[in-house]
């Protein structure tokens, strides 16, 4: 069959979908974006964008990022190795409390643990807002609570991780196979033994792979923390940024990126291994 | 009834038992070491990060007489006794909030367009030479690690304070976050269409627009919804540095220990938040039935 044979009327009346699209549809998706720029533009304009403000700002950021170069820590990097250390301690203690805590608290909002939704519903909603509060504003907490200092950032992070692990953990408990926890039932296991020998051998690989994101990522968390004085480099990085040494600021940012880089290798190496030895096993 | 289980003669099952015997001995060494290694670390980091538990002891009941406190009003009755003077502000805090999500919208959307912009140079698929694709990845990458708030600090510098300095500093982070992922979209894309489309003589961008776009839409849509949701948190903390939104006002009530406005704008972010999880969450359903059904 050649092309010219096709008549496009017939085509027309065989495929109705194909060519008369309803207005609503052809016209949903631009005016979707129609409205999308319109909020946009509004927003720009009651946030105090200009141009002519725009413009000055890029000059001025082109001016501190030719300061920036070359970077250079000057005299005082012996500190800021040790509040890199302080940092990476800062994330490493907090994701582990927090996996500690959360550990308990995600059997209770784990379905196939507890049955009773009038049970589950509160633990989740607790885990859920804690989760809604930023780890800064639980470090200004923390920070009037214990002083300032990397040890209100630790509690900072662990109180905010609690939250996303208790969800996460009790996720993985709920996606864990019934079939061995009924097997030690049947064998006549009480529910502590159902739990220790059914559940953890198929969640714990699952959990270690989620703690050591999650330190991963915390290690981002923890340089920002020290921002508003919970300790570690983001406090020299915040202090260096408000006196304008813009070659010891892209200095601490270089080592922020470099150790980020740095966790996330060692980590998924350490994940792999771990999730490898899950297949073996 | 009896049933017949063959066990092995002693010898062989000697042998057996031993080499199993050593392997699980192998495998509890491994972990033991592990775990010696790890609490190695946890030891280190406590001295590094100066943990000191007789403070958290001390303290600890003042954590909790925090939340006693920010559930107090002056007059010393609770909070949720009078809701008009609780939430004495809401007309500023309204406000407030109104900015802080504007802030997250705009700086979505501008994050969102930027990285529609970059991600094709930096998917493998359809990047058109390599250096660019290492450029632009280096660039994203860049973008992505350095955290939104310490952009903000600088841009605070830079653009003067206010929202500007947050909406510029979300909108880089999350081209960063966005371009990776929506790369990622791309490469899983199906390359025949780009094909065909090449066939006919079509230009780089002619072959992006017509095969690679209509089958990513769906999925950049429900990322940038996922994006909105998180810069929400992101903009709710800009106002500590001097980026606008309610982040300013809750700094000023816990720093001057304005205890229960603490609570009432802690309650108006998480009430916010969840709203907003739960809106994004009905329109991405939305959108993916909509893409199932077509």
């Amino acid at each position: 069959m050649t092309p010219h044979e096709v008549d496009p009327r017939e085509l027309r009346a065989r495929y109705p979908d194909v060519f008369d699209r309803p207005a609503s549809a052809r016209l949903a998706m631009p005016a979707m974006i129609v409205a999308a720029f319109a909020i946009l533009i509004y927003g720009l304009v009651d946030l105090d964008f200009s141009p002519s403000r725009f413009l000055s700002g890029l000059s001025q950021l082109g001016w501190i990022t030719l300061m920036m170069i070359p970077p250079d820590p000057g005299s005082s990097l012996p500190i800021y190795l040790k509040a890199l250390g302080e940092t990476l301690s800062i994330a490493l203690l907090g994701t582990t409390l927090a996996a500690v805590f959360a550990l308990p608290v995600s059997l209770l909002a784990a379905r196939n643990i507890v049955p009773s939704k009038i049970l589950r519903f509160p633990v989740r909603r607790f885990l859920d807002s804690i989760r809604g509060v930023d780890t800064l504003i639980w470090a200004l907490v923390w920070i009037n609570v214990v002083g300032l200092g990397p040890f209100a950032g630790v509690l900072a992070i662990a109180v905010s991780d609690f939250g996303a692990f208790g969800k996460l953990f009790s996720e993985a408990i709920e996606g864990a196979d019934q079939k061995q926890v009924e097997g030690i039932r049947a064998s006549g296991g009480s529910a502590l033994h159902e739990i220790r020998f059914g559940l953890l051998p198929q969640v714990l690989p699952v959990i270690a792979g989620q703690v050591l994101y999650f330190i991963e990522s915390n290690t981002r968390s923890a340089t920002i923390i020290g921002i508003v004085g919970a300790g570690g480099i983001g406090l020299q990085l915040a202090e260096q940024i408000r006196v304008l040494e813009w070659q010891k600021v892209s200095f601490l940012i270089l080592m922020i990126l470099v150790a980020v880089a740095a966790i996330d290798f060692v980590s998924g190496k350490l994940r792999f291994a771990i999730i490898g030895r899950r297949a073996v096993a | 009834m009896t049933i017949a289980v063959s066990i092995l003669p002693e010898h062989q099952l000697a042998a057996l038992n031993g080499a199993y015997r050593k392997a699980v001995a192998r495998k509890r060494l491994r972990l033991l070491a592990g775990f010696a290694l790890f609490v190695a670390a946890l030891i280190v980091a406590s001295i590094g990060a100066e943990v000191n538990l007789r403070t958290l002891f001390t303290y600890f009941g003042n954590f909790i007489s925090y939340f006693d406190r920010i559930l107090t009003l002056d007059s010393g009755q609770r909070v949720w006794t009078d809701a008009g003077e609780w939430f004495w502000g809401w007309h500023k805090w309204l406000k407030m909030l109104g900015e802080t999500l504007l802030i997250s919208y705009v700086g979505t959307l501008v994050g969102a367009t930027l990285a529609f912009c970059l991600n094709f140079f930096a998917a493998e698929n359809t990047s058109p030479a390599p250096w660019l694709r290492f450029t632009v990845r280096r660039l994203l990458e860049f973008a992505r690690t350095v955290p939104g708030i310490v952009f903000a600090l600088i841009f605070v510098i830079a653009f003067g304070l206010g929202p500007m300095a947050g909406v510029l500093a979300i909108a880089i982070h999350s081209t960063g976050a966005l371009g990776k992922l929506f790369s990622e979209i791309v490469e899983n894309a199906d390359m025949k269409p780009v094909e065909g489309i090449r066939s006919t003589g079509a230009s780089w961008l002619s072959c992006m627009r017509f095969a690679v776009v209509p089958q990513v839409t769906a999925g950049y849509a429900s990322y940038a919804l996922l994006r909105f949701e998180i810069n929400v948190r992101e903009a709710s903390v800009m106002g500590f540095v001097g980026a606008g939104g309610i982040g300013q006002e809750l700094v000023v009530a816990i720093r001057k220990f304005y205890y229960s406005d603490v609570s009432a704008i802690l309650l108006t972010i998480i009430v916010t938040v969840f709203i907003i999880d739960i809106a994004t969450g009905w329109l991405r359903g939305r959108l993916f039935g909509k893409e199932a059904r077509t």
